[in-house]
């Protein structure tokens, strides 16, 4: 039993995007993920076209009002449309992290790659600084740059893009370690090929679905994020709707009107348990192996 | 047979269920009766169902696998349908089995003794205050040098064989009536494995055990077994006496099987079998092997042939069991062997390798600082090699020899602590291939071992064969597509391979792949590291006939590494034997395997085995663990059965030459070290 054996399943066929689909849809947890995730997206660009009321529109006679036909998840403190401010309130979070993850990926990634492939002194020093970023608490240092340079999209994208590549670097490199010893990377190397040939020619196809499947935890990790940056007071700005903002200031009025803030945090929950059991589905698809290479953000 | 039954297979299916309700069989309708005391082996290449057989029989599964029928009888009782707890008795105790690699198979934080005790007190009438005594008796008997010591090791404290020594000594443990080996030897050195071989025939004809020897080695099995079953997609194909099956097989496909076998005697490429088996769940409407079969008729692609016992006492699955008088030569015969002084002069040298020494040390701190390389012995040291063009330098040696180290440095992915590489004039950089320009690159082409692990899984064979190209010559795409064609005409696959990925090939074709890619650079040398070992035999003549014609054609020169001395031979102009990174031998292939030997060249030829069931081989060296090369004297020292005294201890051994022009490397004569074999006795000339 020499030959052929010892094949992943990754190994024994390049999947396309529609197979990779296809194949995910097939589970019933992936299958409904795709749709929540899908159906978050959706409602997300094309909600301003939808949604019945202004969202910013205030009204001192329909404050917290119960809903009814008109007002059909009732009103806010403001006398806003909840609905309305729900099914927009998505819009900028998904925005920013959809810009952010991919450049978190993208970073962190070949960094980690990078990183695998060379060893050595460069890789001790490098994850020392990453173990000693890693060890800090997430909220702490994300507000130590906002508080520093202001809140806005200007510098939460690139402050979500840098911490969240961070984690990227370890499951790239330990991905990329699992490929560095094997013989055809030896075989680049004694042909003379150049580092940045062996990294994108004959790793990264082999890294990729590690990266994949780590993209997708990212974004969940990273609406999360936003949506607490949100929620203290860094995220979005007021009047903007967003679940986090949202949540905050129908704190207070819970008793009162507990769809004001019930209605943003199943919004919220709905899309983070999506975009986990998509997560899930595609590592199941791939063959990546999450349980060994995720790690905490 | 009158002795009594001991396993009895009955009609057994085997498989595992795939997409909609379909039963893929990986064993069909075995039947197999093993008697007391019998010793059978089962062959066939990988995937032929030989180990699952071997495996149902103990009724155990590998996950997904499940048996659809049949009956497995173990005196009296059917497996098949006892719960898993009677089961468990029963394995391990009366039935045991001797994993491949029993390095794995023993835990690694767990004492040898305490390993050894749970098998007693799961399976044994032994208490438990006599655990300690039964244990170093059972090292005793498996040959372990001083069994007291041993007991309190750690397995990785111990060499690959002792370690299958242990993992014997475990199986006795249970007092099997019936003992399963799963390829035991593969994987272990030579000399090793014709110790352990004729440890297990020993305890065969002491304890009466039955055995079934699981192995791809039909000379291992020849040593062993008095009966051999053949396997081919998953059916019994033949099963006869061990004399009758490797003498005179009623069978086609052991007899093809046998003739591609690289043997030490036959300095010859022997006879490839071409084709590979159906894949599993594939069940061709006529014999399984008719598409490989030289003598295949229609009949034998539209109707199945079933069991039929011969009168010779063989049992066949063929319509035509006789041998057919065509294709009787055997291999190709190699070109007359080149005048050994052709490479004295060494005059056409294209690569030169002088006192080429290699350390796996790091450098200590102290080192670094003083700037000078890291002290101590050096892995591999004192090696001085030419390569002339066109040649083939067959390297030899066990693991841990050096030899692959070697070929590393040669392909500058490892640097050398010192000594110097003059590749056609120009010494080539100490530190590799950083430091090498692209033409020298270009230059020397490695194969590695295991194709499955030098083909990146993520490309087509079109992008594989695209990175040499694109590298080293400046060709347009279409050129480059139109270079891999012609690459794959040459290493005969053909262009549909292009799309390909390297999971959709087999070992055989995977590996053309590889030698293709090295190719494709237009190289001068060729590294071959251990090219044939990952393949089947049947596969591996077509390969060696294949490196064999592209340097005919090309005039590349091959260093070729392996530990198969039948092999080297088979291929190689001029051959040297290492030992422990030290070079030991070196001549003419015809020379360094005939007397005088080097003590461990004797060694080492005298372990190989012959399917042959009157051959037994002679074991000389001891089988100890070597943790190093010794710091002076001749590297084989501790293992040398001819050692003279304290001169073998501290002074390394002088360079001798003999009138065949090869040398010796050694402080006995050339006359002592050819004492004992007289013309007629010469093992291999």
């Amino acid at each position: 039993m020499r030959e052929g054996a010892g094949h992943s399943a990754p190994d024994s066929k390049l999947l396309g995007f529609w197979h990779v689909m296809k194949s995910m849809m097939s589970r019933p947890s992936g299958l409904i993920g795709v749709i929540l995730v899908l159906l978050h997206v959706t409602i997300a660009v094309i909600s301003p076209e939808i949604v019945p009321y202004d969202y910013k529109k205030i009204s001192n006679i329909l404050m917290l009002s119960a809903p009814d036909s008109s007002h059909w998840l009732g009103t806010d403190q403001l006398g806003r449309d909840v609905l309305t401010r729900v099914l927009m309130g998505g819009r900028q979070a998904i925005f920013v992290t959809a810009i952010a993850t991919p450049v978190a990926v993208m970073w962190g990634g070949f960094l980690g790659i990078y990183l695998g492939l060379v060893g050595g002194r460069k890789d001790d020093v490098m994850m020392r600084i990453v173990d000693a970023l890693l060890s800090l608490p997430w909220i702490l240092k994300m507000l130590l740059l906002i508080v520093t340079f202001g809140t806005g999209q200007t510098v939460l994208i690139p402050t979500l893009a840098f911490f969240y590549g961070i984690p990227v670097i370890r499951i790239a490199r330990v991905a990329t370690h699992d490929v560095v010893s094997r013989d055809f990377i030896q075989a680049a190397r004694a042909r003379g090929h150049s580092l940045i040939s062996i990294i994108f020619v004959e790793l990264l196809p082999n890294v990729r679905d590690a990266l994949l499947v780590e993209g997708a935890m990212r974004w969940s990790w990273m609406l999360l994020a936003f949506s607490s940056l949100s929620f203290l007071g860094f995220g979005a700005t007021p009047p903007n709707p967003d679940w986090g903002l949202m949540i905050a200031d129908a704190r207070g009025f819970l008793v009162v009107a507990p769809l004001a803030g019930l209605a943003p945090v199943f919004a919220l929950s709905t899309l983070i348990i999506g975009i986990n059991l998509t997560a899930d589905a595609l590592a199941k698809t791939l063959g990546v192996d999450r349980a060994r290479k995720a790690s905490p953000a | 047979m009158t002795q009594a039954v001991l396993l009895d297979i009955k009609n057994l299916s085997v498989g595992f269920r795939g997409g909609q309700d379909q039963f893929v069989s990986i064993l069909r309708n075995i039947n197999l009766t093993v008697h007391a005391g019998e010793t059978i082996g089962i062959v066939g290449e990988s995937g032929s169902g030989k180990s699952s057989l071997a495996f149902a029989a103990m009724a155990y599964f590998k996950s997904g696998l499940e048996a659809q029928s049949g009956q497995v009888v173990f005196n009296g009782q059917d497996l098949l349908q006892e719960n898993d707890s009677a089961v468990q008795k029963i394995r391990g105790g009366a039935i045991a089995l001797i994993p491949q690699n029993s390095g794995q198979a023993l835990t690694p934080t767990m004492r040898i003794g305490e390993q050894i005790s749970e098998v007693l007190q799961l399976h044994s009438r032994y208490r438990p205050e006599q655990f300690r005594d039964r244990t170093i008796a059972l090292l005793g008997q498996v040959r372990l040098p001083e069994p007291g010591i041993l007991i309190d090791r750690y397995p990785h404290e111990l060499s690959g064989g002792q370690q299958q020594r242990v993992a014997i000594a475990m199986a006795l443990a249970g007092e099997p009536e019936l003992m399963f080996l799963d390829e035991p030897t593969t994987g272990l050195d030579v000399t090793t494995q014709a110790h352990i071989l004729k440890l297990l025939k020993d305890i065969c004809d002491e304890r009466k055990t039955a055995m079934v020897y699981v192995s791809h080695d039909l000379g291992a099995v020849a040593q062993v077994c008095k009966r051999i079953v053949v396997m081919y997609a998953g059916q019994i194909v033949l099963d006869g006496s061990a004399r009758d099956v490797l003498q005179s097989p009623a069978h086609p496909y052991p007899r093809a099987l046998l003739k591609s076998i690289t043997r030490l005697s036959e300095a010859t490429i022997p006879q490839a079998l071409e084709g590979r088996p159906p894949m599993p769940g594939i069940v061709p409407a006529g014999c399984a092997f008719a598409d490989r079969c030289m003598a295949a008729q229609d009949r034998c692609r539209t109707e199945q042939p079933r069991l039929v016992k011969l009168a010779n006492g063989q049992t066949t699955r063929c319509f035509y069991p006789e041998e057919p008088k065509l294709n009787a030569a055997r291999g190709t015969t190699r070109p007359a062997e080149l005048d050994p002084d052709s490479f004295a002069s060494q005059s056409d040298t294209l690569l030169a390798i002088e006192n080429l020494s290699l350390t796996y040390a790091r450098p200590s701190l102290m080192d670094q600082i003083m700037g000078r390389p890291p002290q101590g012995v050096p892995t591999v040291d004192d090696i001085t090699l030419g390569l002339a063009r066109g040649e083939t330098l067959g390297l030899v040696g066990e693991s841990g020899s050096g030899k692959s180290s070697i070929l590393k440095a040669l392909a500058g992915l490892l640097p050398f602590a010192d000594g110097k590489l003059i590749f056609d004039g120009t010494s080539l950089s100490r530190r590799g291939t950083e430091d090498r320009d692209r033409a020298h690159l270009k230059m020397i082409q490695l194969v590695f071992q295991n194709p499955d692990d030098s083909l990146n899984p993520r490309q087509t064979i079109a992008q594989i064969l695209a990175q040499p190209l694109n590298l080293y010559f400046d060709l347009t795409t279409a050129q480059v597509r139109q270079r891999s064609e012609e690459l794959l005409e040459e290493v005969r696959l053909g262009p549909r391979y292009l799309e390909r990925l390297p999971s959709q090939l087999s070992g055989g074709e995977k590996q053309r792949i590889a030698i293709a890619r090295a190719f494709a650079a237009d190289p001068q040398v060729v590294l071959c590291d251990e090219v044939t070992s990952a393949l089947d035999v049947s596969v591996q003549a077509a390969v060696l006939e294949l490196l064999r014609n592209l340097q005919r054609k090309r005039g590349t020169a091959f260093v070729f590494v392996s530990h198969d001395l039948a092999v080297v031979r088979a291929l190689s102009d001029r051959v040297a034997v290492l030992y422990q990174g030290r070079l030991c031998e070196i001549g003419t292939s015809q020379a360094v395997y005939q007397a005088p030997f080097h003590p461990y060249t004797e060694a080492l030829v005298h372990s190989v085995l012959e399917p042959d069931p009157d051959f037994s081989p002679r074991v000389l060296a001891d089988d100890i663990v070597e943790l190093g090369p010794p710091a002076q004297g001749c590297a084989f020292q501790r293992r040398c059965p001819k050692h003279i005294g304290e001169i073998c201890n501290t002074t390394f051994p002088p360079w001798q030459k003999s009138r065949d022009g090869h040398s010796i490397r050694c402080h006995h004569s050339l006359a002592a070290l050819a004492d004992g074999f007289t013309d007629e006795e010469q093992p291999y000339a």
